[in-house]
């Protein structure tokens, strides 16, 4: 962060803080439910440290309509159950607003959840902010009212990936492999679905499900991607399911492109740069590192110094935002208005350019970016877990061709 | 095909050898204690992320042999000090006495290393590809793998079936009291049998750290399979561990190859499918590659049901 970036924070710091020294010792507390111990715990806590720098930088320009914002960690240990009983304990302890974002499956039970406590509750609404689950239902046969999703869901990614996939004519052969559950088997439908639309000439040579986060050895899997001849491979793994799957195609020597969601997760990149597949791996997401804008790569700047990691949650950076302006701009804390305010909210997203709730499901439309992995110009400053390789961008999608159908049949509340 | 069959054969026999890496020493501890180690898989972790934390110093090689050693002296300790004091409450306090040291072993790690995986590297000098089989490569550290276990398994054969100090061993645990009139310092014995059984669990997680993940959740990600691998081969008994860690690299690997389905099966005996949406649409159309990563278990069940000794197992439990 330059010094004049710094004075400017600062200045508003001391104008916000001296404007409202009332409400200070009052805090707008969020509840960040994920997992936090076991197998989870390694994403959970990347997210965590996100929100928590997130709060920071929001108290120091003034916090959410002169509060401060307090992030509250609640491990839901990658369990429906446990999820349930932490959103439980968050709402016993006064907290309105949940955010979660790792596992559709949970996503689900709290949508459900918030759904029916509001019904019953009146008065005393909780709001539920998903910055991560991506599964289309969300937003569409489950939808509801106080579930507002920033990332943008599988479909949307799917199809911004194929759009990109139909222009390179290399392309002959895929194999798509997923984690079995919801939504790798979202992705496993739509890829194949949008793949025989845009382009019929493409041979799907295999498609794959394993069982999630539990395979050790990818070797067989990777044994039969090269038996297929594919030239390129769809997948939704994240976590350890692509770090190992990538470890184990770097073993075995297998040349082929990538097509993935989550390769940017902790341990892909490490795992790409040793397979040594420069610019073969791509990623679809809603910000870039080292595309050239400014103000974000002035925070991104800021944030890998502060926390030490890779800002894995531009999206997160966007729900806080909007949160404080909805705040503002209904004057309110109360969840129903700040819900009011959030509804059809346009806003300029972190990575520039327009993004807006769509009032009809409550799913963020922002501008998408497909970006490969290799090694960075002098102009590209940010690398990945020290590789030397970094994020570069390869295509952007506009807003507007983002857009995808609802099933939602949302009740506005009047 | 043939292809598919020789890469196959040889994945399955690599992640066989892995697994027996892991499980030797858990049925070492068994067959000569007659404890029943769960915290095994956490001094597999221990090992790997003592050989990440010396391999970031002094290099791979001497963490190979430092860490091992460390790991066999902490279980030593705990059999001197905490094992010893419950063995005579008998073998349902021992089960539960290393079921907390697994819990215990997890909290420590995830205190000095973090939730988060490290970044653990394959050595420079074994980082190639030692031979290419139809335009797949097998990594020299793959093969390292391999020639390791093989190693350990003769090793420790020759050591408990053709040494005093296997005699010694094997007989502390059918007749102690014998042993001890004998002269012999029958605890020290154990003591040294755990110490050796958790320094190979600690040897497998220095040479399997860098292949797989070395992170928090890997203890918990590998301990139910290597369960599976000691009651399979039977429990306590070397060799039987050894085949049932080949064949479960095998199955596993070979279902994984295969897509075939109930639907295919009974499309080609002529039978039509059930409508999709059906109660049992999702049943019919499962492949055995994805049925791949529970078969293990569902051979656990089998052979409890109906070779309870195991397959080369020669006593009932």
């Amino acid at each position: 962060m330059t010094a004049h970036v710094r004075t400017m924070l600062f200045a508003a710091a001391t104008v916000a803080v001296t404007a409202m020294p009332a409400a200070a010792e009052d805090t707008v507390r969020l509840a960040y439910v994920d997992p936090l111990s076991g197998g989870g715990a390694s994403i959970g806590e990347i997210g965590l440290k996100e929100f928590n720098y997130l709060a920071e930088v929001t108290n120091a320009n003034g916090g959410i309509l002169g509060r401060k914002l307090e992030i509250v960690p609640y491990d839901n240990k990658l369990n429906a159950q446990e999820t349930l009983v932490q959103v439980q304990k968050a709402i016993d302890a006064g907290i309105r607003f949940i955010t979660q974002g790792n596992g559709s499956a949970f996503a689900a039970a709290i949508e459900d959840f918030v759904q029916k406590y509001n019904e019953r509750n009146p008065g005393k609404e909780v709001l539920y902010f998903n910055y991560a689950a991506v599964d289309p239902v969300l937003t569409n046969e489950k939808c509801s009212y106080w579930h507002f999703r920033w990332d943008a869901n599988s479909d949307i990614k799917m199809t911004a990936l194929t759009n990109y996939m139909k222009t390179r004519t290399n392309i002959k052969k895929i194999y798509l492999i997923n984690q079995d559950y919801s939504f790798g088997q979202a992705v496993r439908k739509e890829a194949r679905a949008m793949l025989t639309a845009k382009r019929p000439d493409i041979e799907i040579v295999g498609d794959e499900v394993h069982p999630l986060l539990k395979v050790t050895d990818f070797s067989p899997y990777v044994a039969k991607i090269n038996a297929s001849g594919a030239d390129s491979v769809i997948t939704g793994n994240w976590g350890q399911d692509f770090a190992l799957l990538l470890k184990a195609a770097a073993d075995a020597g297998l040349q082929v492109d990538w097509y993935t969601y989550y390769a940017g997760g902790t341990g892909g990149p490490t795992a790409i740069k040793q397979a040594n597949l420069p610019d073969r791996v791509f990623q679809i997401s809603e910000g870039v590192a080292n595309e050239p804008y400014a103000p974000a790569q002035e925070f991104e700047k800021a944030f890998r110094a502060k926390v030490g990691v890779t800002l894995f949650y531009p999206r997160a950076v966007n729900e806080i935002r909007m949160f404080a302006q909805a705040a503002k701009e209904a004057n309110s804390l109360e969840p129903v208005k700040i819900a009011a305010k959030l509804d059809g909210m346009q806003v300029t997203v972190y990575d520039g350019g327009d993004g807006f709730m769509r009032s009809d499901d409550h799913q963020f439309f922002q501008p998408m970016y497909l970006s490969k992995l290799g090694p960075i110009s002098k102009d590209q400053p940010f690398d990945e877990e020290n590789t030397g390789w970094g994020w570069k961008m390869t295509g952007r999608i506009d807003t507007k061709d983002t857009l995808v159908p609802t099933s939602c049949k949302m009740n506005h509340p009047s | 095909m043939l292809e598919l069959v020789t890469i196959s054969t040889l994945n399955g026999v690599l992640y066989g050898m892995l697994l027996f890496l892991m499980a030797s020493g858990l049925t070492l501890i068994f067959s000569m204690m007659g404890v029943l180690n769960f915290a095994h898989a956490s001094f597999y972790m221990l090992g790997a992320f003592f050989g990440f934390q010396i391999s970031q110093y002094i290099g791979f090689w001497p963490a190979l042999v430092i860490a091992p050693l460390l790991v066999g002296g902490i279980g030593a300790l705990i059999e001197r000090y905490g094992l010893r004091y419950v063995h005579r409450h008998g073998p349902v306090a021992e089960l539960l006495f290393t079921f907390g040291l697994a819990f215990v072993i997890v909290e420590i790690v995830q205190m000095v290393w973090g939730k988060g995986p490290v970044d653990y590297r394959v050595p420079q000098s074994l980082d190639f590809s030692a031979f290419t089989v139809f335009s797949t490569n097998y990594p020299a550290y793959k093969m390292f793998e391999l020639l390791t276990a093989v190693a350990i398994f003769a090793v420790l054969f020759a050591v408990l079936t053709r040494t005093r100090v296997g005699l010694i061993i094997q007989a502390s645990l059918t007749h102690p009291h014998m042993v001890a009139m004998l002269g012999h310092n029958v605890p020290r014995v154990f003591m040294l049998v755990f110490g050796v059984g958790t320094g190979l669990a600690a040897v497998a997680g220095v040479i399997a750290g860098p292949a797989l993940v070395t992170q928090s959740n890997m203890a918990a990600a590998l301990g139910p399979i290597l369960f599976v691998v000691v009651v399979v081969g039977g429990l306590g008994s070397l060799a039987g561990a050894f085949v049932a860690s080949l064949l479960i690299g095998l199955i596993q690997t070979f279902a994984v190859s295969i897509n075939l389905s109930v639907a295919d099966v009974l499309g080609r005996l002529g039978v039509a499918p059930p409508t999709p949406g059906g109660v049992l649409a999702d049943v019919w159309t499962v492949t055995v590659a994805q049925l791949a990563p529970i078969i293990p278990y569902l051979l656990l069940v089998l052979i409890l049901i109906f070779r309870p000794v195991g397959l080369m197992g020669t006593r009932e439990h």
